[in-house]
């Protein structure tokens, strides 16, 4: 088969691409700006409105602090993951990667468990003495609910990046007598942005648009963008409406998109400086 | 020294993050008592119920028949495709990726309210388009994991295979596949964990009566929570603790081997 006969063999996915990626796409964009085929800026403004406003701040809060958490809380466990010793390192890795293939509904129902107002937590703290606490139905079991949901697509990365680094890097560096500090911060660091950047993007979004947490830990209570997006379509048939706000939505992931790739082009050229020493 | 008790530490609370509550939730399959709290004694009712229970068993069978079928078709649909931009210059093979990025990137939520907006205008929601939705999620994976392959690839060899008067047919299964089998196999594995574990797409796409287990386990989890659904999740985690120790046991035997 010569080379412009073997294009034809992507002619299917060209197929499926326009059918179900563009134009679904094509259709947001129309619901959003026209109504009764004239063109209209209401459905994108509705943003503004109070309840709209708020839900999409509160997901914004509840999003960026999942990811902080997330990348708090795996960057070290990366690090001691990286130097165990190598006969049980391929389990452990393993084991900590192993939540993420399980159903993410589960793992909200265990969460759901142990938070409740009559759970496994509670009847802990009473034991101890100590005062009950109701943290079901806030956004703060909404962040607990994401960070455990979501750590897994964080540290993968993270340690995927880490275990590319050279050994002979860290133990130059080591040779010419800097401090374990200075080989993370001058060293490790620079050289895991690009897998930091990732787990970004890959916990972000999702904790940014998901409204299944927030429905199921929140009780319905707390509203996220997601959850107005949901109700719009589902419940509300305004479809007009939320086609607007799908398409900030889109808008948000772009700019997330935009700024984590100069990120990543800014970390390559210092990676370059840095691996030259 | 100091510092490995403060790293063993670390490790041990995070391992206890992550599984605590997955252990809970096995521990209460066998609850006979329906009390989160307290032990009633051993029992395997749970799991009982869970096999006798029509919803349970339905999304289970859907979500597999789902899985595999929309696993397997956007396998061979992304392989070609995979096969057909490599062949493309610089300027068309842009567009292709760019168009396979959006999937990946866009926001699941978004996703599948585009799909839905289309299926509802052309035809009824149903459980061919949740299989077309997954398909069309699947395929970007697929690509991902095959396109490289074909790069690292020797181009010649085919076209030598070519010459010697092998059909094009015969010099892919003898020439091409072998190298870009790994990659096919590893992106039809992203496919199925993808389609397993997808919520938000499914749920606009779907017809009604049409579940897989995440939505059965959406709609099940608003009304609260029944200790089948214990049973089914400690199920669901041996068996993939299994599977994936076995594909990795597989894999670092044949590395050894090599």
């Amino acid at each position: 088969m010569t080379r412009f006969k073997k294009q034809f063999l992507a002619g299917p996915y060209l197929l499926w691409i326009i059918g179900f990626i563009v134009i679904p796409m094509l259709l947001i964009v129309y619901y959003a700006f026209f109504s009764n085929g004239s063109f209209t800026l209401n459905n994108v403004m509705a943003i503004t409105d109070t309840v709209n406003l708020k839900a999409i701040i509160l997901s914004l809060k509840v999003g960026i602090t999942s990811t902080l958490l997330c990348l708090l809380l795996s960057y070290p466990l990366a690090l001691i993951l990286r130097n165990i010793n190598i006969k049980s390192q391929n389990f452990i890795v393993f084991l900590f990667m192993l939540p993420m293939w399980m159903n993410f509904m589960l793992r909200i129902l265990a969460w759901k468990l142990l938070l409740s107002k009559n759970g496994i937590f509670n009847s802990f703290l009473v034991q101890l003495n100590l005062p009950k606490i109701n943290i079901l139905n806030t956004p703060q079991a909404i962040i607990f609910g994401m960070v455990y949901d979501y750590l897994p697509f964080m540290l993968l990365p993270i340690y995927n990046s880490m275990a590319n680094i050279k050994k002979d890097y860290i133990e130059a560096a080591q040779d010419l007598g800097a401090s374990q500090i200075r080989i993370l911060f001058q060293i490790i660091l620079p050289l895991t942005i690009s897998g930091i950047i990732s787990g970004v993007v890959m916990v972000f979004v999702p904790t940014l648009t998901s409204f299944a947490i927030a429905e199921l830990l929140g009780g319905g209570k707390v509203l996220l963008i997601g959850n107005v997006i949901e109700h719009d379509f589902i419940q509300g048939m305004r479809w007009d409406i939320g086609s607007g706000l799908s398409f900030v939505l889109m808008l948000f992931v772009l700019v997330s998109m935009i700024l984590s790739n100069a990120f990543s082009n800014d970390s390559k050229e210092q990676k370059g400086g840095n691996v030259i020493l | 020294m100091i510092k490995k008790v403060f790293s063993n530490l670390y490790l041990i609370i995070m391992f206890l993050f992550l599984y605590l509550p997955l252990f809970v939730l096995m521990i209460l399959s066998f609850n006979n008592s329906k009390s989160r709290v307290v032990w009633g004694g051993f029992t395997f009712k749970w799991y009982h119920r869970c096999f006798n229970s029509e919803t349970i068993m339905s999304a289970f069978f859907t979500t597999i028949q789902i899985t595999l079928l929309a696993a397997v078709i956007s396998t061979i649909l992304g392989t070609l495709a995979a096969i057909g931009i490599s062949a493309m210059k610089s300027k068309s093979r842009a567009i292709y990726l760019g168009a396979t990025n959006i999937p990946l990137l866009n926001a699941d939520i978004v996703t599948g309210i585009s799909m839905m907006l289309l299926f509802v205008k052309f035809t009824n929601l149903s459980f061919v388009t949740v299989l077309i939705a997954h398909i069309t999620f699947n395929i970007p994976y697929v690509i991902l994991n095959v396109l490289p392959k074909i790069r690292s690839a020797n181009k010649y060899t085919y076209e030598a295979a070519l010459d010697l008067g092998a059909t094009p047919l015969f010099a892919f299964y003898k020439v091409t596949w072998p190298e870009i089998r790994s990659g096919v196999i590893s992106g039809f594995l992203m496919a199925v964990t993808m389609s397993l574990d997808d919520f938000s797409i499914t749920y606009f796409t779907k017809g009604p009566g049409v579940n897989t287990l995440s939505t059965m386990l959406y709609t099940e989890l608003r009304k609260g929570i029944k200790p089948e659904l214990y049973a089914l999740s400690t199920m669901l985690f041996f068996t993939v603790f299994i599977l994936l120790l076995l594909l990795n046991f597989r894999d670092s035997k044949k590395a050894r081997r090599q």
